[in-house]
């Protein structure tokens, strides 16, 4: 999801902090030392940190037998932080990372909230950034608190003693006592002023590949995610919303459904209709019994209507976003103007596990059994539908078979909780696979004008972008769009380049009512890798210079991103010569703080069939925390990505999904995988994250890869089917 | 209608329709939910289980075409070595992500390295290429299939 960059306000917060503000100590239940963080926040307002506003986002808890429990708000959708970020409290608390249980927070916007973003999500690729400092500081304050404890105990001076291995000793009388010993003791200790935090250089931890702790209970079928959850009593329940966007339900067959065996009961309401069984099995075969029908609505729109009004949008007004220089001007003086349309179509997420949402609804309160992002926006988005205050909806998070962005969002929770109101059992609502499809929020589907104005020598002193899309933000942030600005759909709309003159512009234009576009994995960069990637290309291709050295040109004062760059380019090869029917692209992205350079090698068949043959993947996130989880991280953020830029468009036809199931809604299989290498700056800069920016630049990478095969420059993804003969790229996939 | 199934080793009952596919039987009726729904259509993988040691999509086998025949799920492919060191081997490589499609390609390749204990990587993309993974794990899923190839039949499962 978007973040905007912070992080200069984060560090002018942190400096005023006292980091005896920012950290509490205390008895935990049960006796022992709860140390709680109030992680800096971006906003004024949540930086201070009097007693009264004291807001702790994560809980660190030793007890007296020494076990070390962190309770962390970020949820594990896959990319590891359950593993990660016990590494940084571990570090400096002198613990293995395995000696820590994590447990997950519940659902509290205000005791929850992810410092980089101010309420509490996972997403935007923050997890690590957000917890670099403060999960550090207060696993410093409690080693030293243990110290403190052990020192008084013996009468010796704290300087003579240390902590390993979850025990503080002094060397000098040979004596040892546990954290368990220590822990109650260290609780009634004044917290320390200032702790100094270690030199990286003696890191034993951070920095070092730690296995993933659920690898064991995710390769034995043990691991229950939500759609996994089962309570005595509770019944099945698949739903159906109408399949012609913003349509109603006029007709169905209850008595059809409802002599299936195992069926229990039908709900319905103007939009969507459930048929509650005893199995799932049951439940679909009473939906297809059930055959409900469906009128009004969108039903006529089509891709080309939503395409129409894009364009419509975009050669109409537009909201300023960035406007340096004289753009005009120069491109009036400039020796050549470059222009270009640039198109990239709606995606769906489909996440392995479908959208699911167990809820029961009793007198008492709400209980919602869900894997969110978003756990306590499901909280309020469920009192808000149910009439409970938000203290009597229990949410219980799960571990999630793919988020991707998606579980950002409510619906699928609301549903369930709208459903469990019309039973008095507790029901679990699973979406099909093509209801997942249909009722996705989707990525934008983008519209993008871009010009250059280059100099004599190819270099542009003149770049403008205008950006047409719906805006994810102005629905789910709506105070992050101000004055008409999605800055998600125009973040990275210059690339990691700056321009002497550079325009960059947003217009909005939505789809019909009925469908939602949300955050999708690498969010606006996305797009703009693709687009502005791929128009760099076209700039250098004019200025007749090689892409990577025409790069380097325009990035001689961002040396980070010029060092990826080169990594990238040296490690693929680049300028080697290449086959027929071989091509070989670059792109650069900046995104959340992260530099990744990608080299995307493809082989182009004779009728523009694309295969992916290899891509080497530079990264500067700073320092890694856990390389191999990081590696994971972009490894599996390539294919994502991949996958999208060569296959993947949602069409609409008829006010209806086209694409509904992987018949038809391709996604790359192992068959269609690239080789991928990783190579990390060695950096001693704070980390970034890396669950988004691999998946971001791999599309601009593709593009110009088929664009250099082919001898043609592509503007419109997706890229990997008919390449050559635009007539195949409308064949419809389907897998047999 | 009451079906007699053999599943993993054990006889177990159900009274479902005929046409009830065995993936729902499994998770819903016998409470086994390691085995996952992807897609309902045989085309994710996610739902495999093996059917007398062959992999077969779950959500597209009717339960009255079962009978008899020996069913092995997740929760019990350790018993087969192939499927342990299959385990070991995404444990020790930490293939996975997110985890949700990790059951269906450990059933997938555990077939795979049954019926060919050293496969190519012809022999892994046509085995492997009917389970789809959306976190991209693919490059480490073939190289823990190499890797289990090349474990001991004693491979002891970690955790």
């Amino acid at each position: 999801m978007y973040m905007k960059d912070f992080s200069s306000e984060v560090s002018s917060v942190d400096t005023r902090l006292s980091r005896r503000s920012f950290l509490r100590a205390g008895v935990a239940a049960g006796g022992g030392l709860l140390i709680s963080i109030n992680a800096p926040m971006f906003r004024a307002a949540a930086a201070d940190a009097s007693a009264a506003n004291f807001a702790p986002s994560a809980f660190i808890r030793i007890d007296k037998t020494g076990h070390v429990t962190a309770v962390i708000p970020q949820v594990e959708i896959g990319q590891g932080v359950y593993t990660s970020m016990p590494m940084l409290i571990a570090e400096e608390l002198e613990v293995e990372p395995s000696q820590i249980l994590v447990e997950h927070a519940p659902p509290d916007d205000k005791l929850y909230a992810n410092p980089k973003l101010g309420f509490q999500a996972t997403g935007g690729s923050t997890s690590i950034a957000a917890f670099y400092e403060p999960f550090r500081q207060a696993g410093a304050v409690a080693r030293a608190m243990l110290i403190a404890a052990a020192a008084e105990t013996w009468g010796v001076d704290a300087s003579g003693c240390r902590a390993e291995n979850g025990t503080v000793i002094h060397d000098a009388s040979n004596r040892s006592l546990t954290y368990g010993d220590l822990a109650a003791k260290a609780a009634a200790l004044p917290v320390p002023d200032k702790v100094a935090l270690k030199d990286p250089k003696d890191f034993r931890i951070i920095g070092r590949s730690l296995k993933r702790r659920d690898s064991v209970d995710k390769t034995t079928g043990r691991t229950q995610y939500s759609i996994d959850f089962i309570i005595p009593g509770m019944k099945i329940a698949v739903a159906q919303a109408s399949p012609i966007i913003g349509g109603k339900l006029v007709g169905m067959d209850e008595r059809a459904a409802l002599t299936v065996s195992a069926v229990r009961k039908v709900v319905r309401f103007d939009d969507t209709v459930a048929v509650i069984a005893d199995h799932t099995g049951a439940a679909r075969k009473g939906l297809a019994a059930l055959n409900p029908k469906w009128e009004g609505g969108a039903a006529t729109y089509s891709t080309a209507d939503l395409v129409g009004d894009l364009d419509k949008a975009i050669a109409g007004n537009a909201v300023v976003a960035t406007n340096e220089g004289d753009v005009k001007n120069a491109v009036s003086i400039a020796a050549k103007t470059l222009e270009a349309r640039y198109e990239a179509p709606l995606l769906a997420h489909a996440t392995m596990e479908p959208m699911t949402c167990a809820a029961r609804i009793t007198a008492d309160g709400c209980d919602i059994w869900v894997g969110t992002q978003v756990i306590a926006r499901v909280q309020s988005a469920v009192a808000a539908v149910t009439g409970f205050p938000a203290e009597k909806v229990r949410v219980h998070n799960f571990l999630m078979g793919g988020a991707f962005g998606r579980r950002l969002e409510t619906d699928y929770a609301v549903q369930a909780a709208m459903i469990a109101r019309q039973v008095d059992f507790p029901v679990k609502v699973i979406w099909t696979r093509e209801e997942d499809f249909r009722h996705d929020a989707f990525r934008p589907h983008y519209v993008d004008k871009l010009s250059a104005g280059p100099d004599a020598n190819g270099i542009p002193t003149a770049f403008s972008h205008r950006v047409a899309a719906s805006s994810v933000m102005a629905r789910w942030a709506p105070a992050w769009f101000v004055n008409g600005l999605d800055p998600d759909a125009v973040d990275g709309a210059a690339g990691p380049y700056k321009f002497r003159n550079q325009l960059i512009e947003y217009s909005r234009s939505e789809p019909r009512a009925g469908m939602m576009t949300g955050w999708w994995r690498g969010v606006g960069v996305t797009h703009n890798s693709f687009t502005v990637e791929s128009f760099v290309d076209e700039m250098a291709a004019a200025a007749g210079k090689d892409p990577v050295d025409f790069r380097r040109l325009l990035l001689a004062q961002s040396p980070r991103a010029k060092a990826v760059l080169d990594l990238a380019a040296e490690k693929a090869g680049w300028g080697t010569p290449m086959p027929a029917g071989r091509g070989r692209g670059i792109s650069v992205i900046l995104l959340f703080g992260t530099y990744v350079a990608q080299v995307a090698e493809v082989s182009v068949d004779a009728r523009g069939d694309v295969r992916l043959d290899r891509v080497v993947c530079a990264v500067d996130c700073g320092r890694v925390v856990n390389p191999d989880g990081a590696k994971a991280q972009i490894e599996g953020g390539i294919i994502f990505g991949a996958s999208a830029a060569l296959y993947n468009a949602i069409d609409i036809e008829k006010g209806r999904i086209v694409q509904t199931n992987f018949d038809t809604y391709r996604v790359m299989r192992i068959d269609e995988a690239p080789t991928i290498e990783v190579y990390f700056v060695d950096s001693d800069q704070p980390p970034t994250g890396t669950g988004e920016p691999g998946t971001a630049a791999i599309a601009g990478a593709i593009g110009n890869a088929v664009s250099a095969a082919i001898g043609k420059r592509l503007r419109k993804l997706p890229v990997g089917r008919g390449a050559i003969n635009a007539s195949e790229s409308r064949q419809p996939y389907q897998r047999l | 209608m009451a079906y007699d199934l053999n599943v993993n080793g054990e006889q177990r009952s159900v009274d479902v329709d005929g046409d009830t596919p065995l993936l729902w039987v499994i998770r819903d009726v016998l409470g086994m939910t390691g085995t996952k729904y992807g897609c309902g259509i045989a085309q994710c993988g996610a739902c495999t289980v093996h059917i007398d040691g062959e992999p077969a999509r779950s959500c597209q086998t009717p339960v009255e075409s079962v009978g008899r025949s020996a069913i092995t799920t997740i929760e019990a492919i350790h018993n087969t070595p192939s499927g342990l060191k299959a385990q070991k081997a995404w444990q020790d490589l930490d293939v996975v992500q997110c985890g949700y499609c990790q059951s269906g390609q450990i059933m997938s390749a555990a077939a795979l390295l049954s019926e060919k204990p050293n496969p190519t990587d012809a022999d892994i993309d046509a085995a492997m290429s009917g389970n789809i993974c959306r976190c991209g794990t693919y490059v480490r899923i073939r190289d823990a299939i190499k890797y289990a190839a090349k474990l001991d039949g004693n491979a002891k499962q970690g955790g």
